[in-house]
């Protein structure tokens, strides 16, 4: 396995620039998850560190050594794609195998044997070996097509949204498999996926593309927790994020067209006008609440309900444990957990802590 | 707002029964989801209710009139599918105003129409552009309001919004809801997504092979599920479903667990399978919680964060994996022994040859 840098790396297509100077690191044995909207540059960046597409400036160096030069073979990964393209003829068996029987590798059957039911084992796809690709669900291919990259034992793993053709339960019993092995191989993967929930859920550190460029790069907790921009605040978290107008006046904090007023922040910097951000789970209707609300809507989801709550001229989304007694016209009270509330400037960068901008 | 009743009603292709018999009444006012994988039903009962399909047997009443062999254009509804039709050489306003023309309602009232529809769904500000010039979510709020303006007996509603990105899904989900609880017009709504219609539904009709399994509120579905393929269906991730044997009041799980069935539930279990038998255990990842003391040993396979909290799967043997919810600050590396506890009032039970839920006070 190997660590991989991308320093500086520019890549245009025609006139587009799909990375504009991208620089990150990815720790050897790390998972981690590029994310972002179509169009972030995701794809394109996955596929310089393949080798499949030349930057046009930068480098990309995998443990250090340049990969300048090295065509995709040379640089041993293995690619996982959404669309699986598996030898419908063959068994799975012979699929997993096929990479290894190339003759450039000259692999005794034995150890040929052994890694395709080493990785079997593994994706719990055992009782398939004997089975035609072509008669397999979905879910079943895709752990074909990931048994068949496990195999080749690769520096690095590259995958390209590979659970967004599964069904909704497919891919949340993938994801927990695919985290479950990369953590015990300790293998170095790439993950590429639009979808947020997979981001927070696989990754040990992510990195939120737009447009070419890095907005943010942080583990799970630090991208949920203190989001870089209301870009990446937006993206992560569902329901999203209350975002609302706020100014700063007389020494307090005034949510604008609401009755919301709260203390300043102690720490940090705030301009006279800016947003303020609040995540659903810390708005919390309570008997004592200090702010007053009524309920214009409920989404009981089961475990959890989305509670809409109108205060003034602002909605505000609030996330309640279970199935609430709260119906719509109610009259509410409700807290705002203070901790942790989120300041960005108008232009929606993220208000740091003054602490942290020394550093 | 109309009363719709289906008695006895079928649809067979061929010889295979597309919706076998069912019996449902949806209430003047009421917002019913039909919710079921590809292939259920769901679609085809919508488009019976709508007439365009026709039945094979029973009968439709809409406020107690028969509308079985009715023309769908006699039936006063409206419908909105997954991919809308706008007019393209036509602005918004023309297009919202065309089902109102066709009517021959006055200008003035069609004006009035519009303009109130277009205020409700916020689109005010697009009603001069045309189709072209607008993005996915904008023609689908527009082929909305077109919709929404008739004022019909009944809204039927195919999967509106499978389309959208999913971002975009949450908040017309909430837009149609409160459209909904404004106008109150009794709404069929059928989509494949639970999340949707935990979310939007009144009620929720779940389906799986041409049969309603089970017809309930939101918090019934969730929390009471009929059968097995509700237990799983409903919620993300599904119920934790666990074979066990029973033996007087005790369980033997996988991994040589025993679980102590609360008292209030022995009668029941007893009724159903007896004194000994296979049983199945269900609960849902928030009726556990992390106890050193737990009756249920596990290891940690894995845990993920999101957002909001995190939720663990954990391991009774090689093939039986729970989902357990707990908070954001928990991380448990692989492999870490953990016990749990359950709810007493959270857990279920079901019975794996009929994979019927047994319930308290007999099977209903």
């Amino acid at each position: 396995m190997s660590s991989i840098t991308l320093q500086n790396i520019t890549k245009g297509f025609g006139e587009k620039t799909a990375l504009n100077d991208l620089s990150l690191t990815i720790q050897d044995q790390e998972f981690f998850v590029l994310l972002g909207p179509t169009g972030a540059g995701k794809t394109t960046t996955l596929r310089v560190i393949a080798g499949l597409e030349k930057q046009d400036s930068g480098d990309v160096l995998f443990d250090g050594n340049s990969m300048a030069g090295a065509v995709p073979a040379e640089r041993d990964v293995a690619f996982v794609f959404q669309q699986y393209s598996l030898y419908p003829n063959m068994s799975v068996f012979d699929n997993l195998a096929f990479p290894l029987r190339s003759p450039l590798r000259k692999l005794p059957k034995g150890e040929i044997e052994h890694r395709v039911k080493s990785a079997a084992e593994k994706l719990r796809i055992t009782h398939l070996l004997e089975r035609k690709t072509a008669k397999l669900s979905g879910g079943e291919m895709q752990r074909v097509s990931i048994g068949r990259a496990i195999v080749r034992e690769p520096r690095v793993y590259l995958m390209d949204e590979p659970l967004s053709n599964l069904d909704a339960k497919l891919r949340e019993s993938l994801r927990i498999e695919l985290v479950h092995l990369q953590k015990t191989q300790g293998s170095t993967t790439v993950f590429v996926t639009h979808d947020q929930i997979e981001a927070l859920t696989m990754a040990q550190r992510i990195a939120v593309l737009d447009e070419g460029h890095i907005l943010q790069v942080g583990t799970p907790h630090e991208i949920y927790d203190a989001p870089a921009t209301t870009f990446v605040a937006t993206l992560v978290g569902t329901p999203r994020i209350n975002l609302v107008q706020a100014s700063r006046q007389d020494g307090r904090v005034f949510v604008k067209d609401s009755s919301v007023r709260l203390p300043p922040p102690t720490g940090i910097d705030i301009p006279n006008d800016f947003l303020l951000g609040v995540r659903p789970e810390d708005v919390r209707p309570t008997s004592n609440g200090e702010f007053t609300g009524k309920i214009v809507l409920t989404e009981p989801l089961g475990v959890e309900t989305i509670v809409h709550i109108r205060s003034g001229e602002n909605n505000l989304t609030s996330l309640v444990p279970g199935i609430t007694p709260i119906s719509v016209g109610d009259e509410v009270r409700f807290d705002i957990v203070r901790e942790r509330l989120h300041y960005f400037q108008p232009n929606g960068k993220r208000i740091m802590a003054a602490a942290a901008y020394s550093k | 707002m109309a009363t719709i009743e289906l008695i006895n009603v079928e649809k067979k292709f061929g010889t295979s029964y597309a919706v076998k018999p069912m019996n449902m009444t949806i209430h003047s006012g009421e917002f019913v989801v039909l919710l079921g994988p590809s292939g259920c039903g769901k679609t085809t009962t919508l488009r019976m209710i709508s007439g365009l399909e026709a039945v094979t047997d029973g009968q439709i009443l809409f406020d107690g009139k028969d509308v079985t062999w009715l023309h769908p254009s006699d039936r006063d509804i409206a419908f909105v599918f997954q991919f809308f039709a706008l007019y393209s050489h036509m602005t918004a306003r023309e297009n919202i105003a065309f089902p109102l023309q066709a009517q021959g309602e006055s200008r003035d009232n069609i004006r009035q129409r519009v303009e109130d529809v277009a205020k409700m769904l916020r689109i005010e500000h697009l009603l001069t552009a045309r189709p072209g010039g607008l993005s996915g979510g904008d023609q689908q709020r527009v082929a909305l309001a077109r919709a929404l303006v008739r004022r019909p007996a009944a809204f039927l509603m195919d999967e509106p919004l499978g389309a959208l990105d999913a971002e975009f899904r949450e908040s017309m989900r909430a837009e149609i809801k409160r459209l909904h609880i404004e106008q109150n017009a009794t709404t069929v709504y059928v989509t494949h997504d639970q999340i949707e219609a935990m979310a939007m539904g009144d009620r929720v009709v779940v389906m799986s092979a041409a049969v309603v399994q089970q017809n309930g509120t939101p918090a019934e579905v969730y929390h009471d599920p009929s059968n097995l393929f509700v237990a799983r269906f409903i919620g993300s991730p599904g119920m934790n479903l666990i074979k066990g044997h029973y033996v007087e009041g005790k369980i033997t799980l996988p991994g040589d667990n025993r679980y102590v069935v609360p008292a209030d539930w022995q009668t029941a279990i007893h009724e159903a399978i007896g004194h000994e038998g296979d049983i199945i255990l269900g609960f849902r990842p928030e009726a556990a919680h992390l106890s050193e003391t737990g009756p249920i040993a596990t290891n940690v396979y894995t845990s993920d964060l999101h957002g909001s909290y995190t939720m663990l799967h954990l391991e009774l043997n090689r093939d039986t994996l729970v989902n357990v919810r707990a908070g954001r600050g928990t991380s448990y590396p692989i492999g870490t022994p953990t016990r749990f506890d359950l709810d007493p009032t959270m857990v279920r039970f079901f019975d794996p040859t009929t994979e019927a839920a047994i319930r308290k006070g007999g099977n209903q």
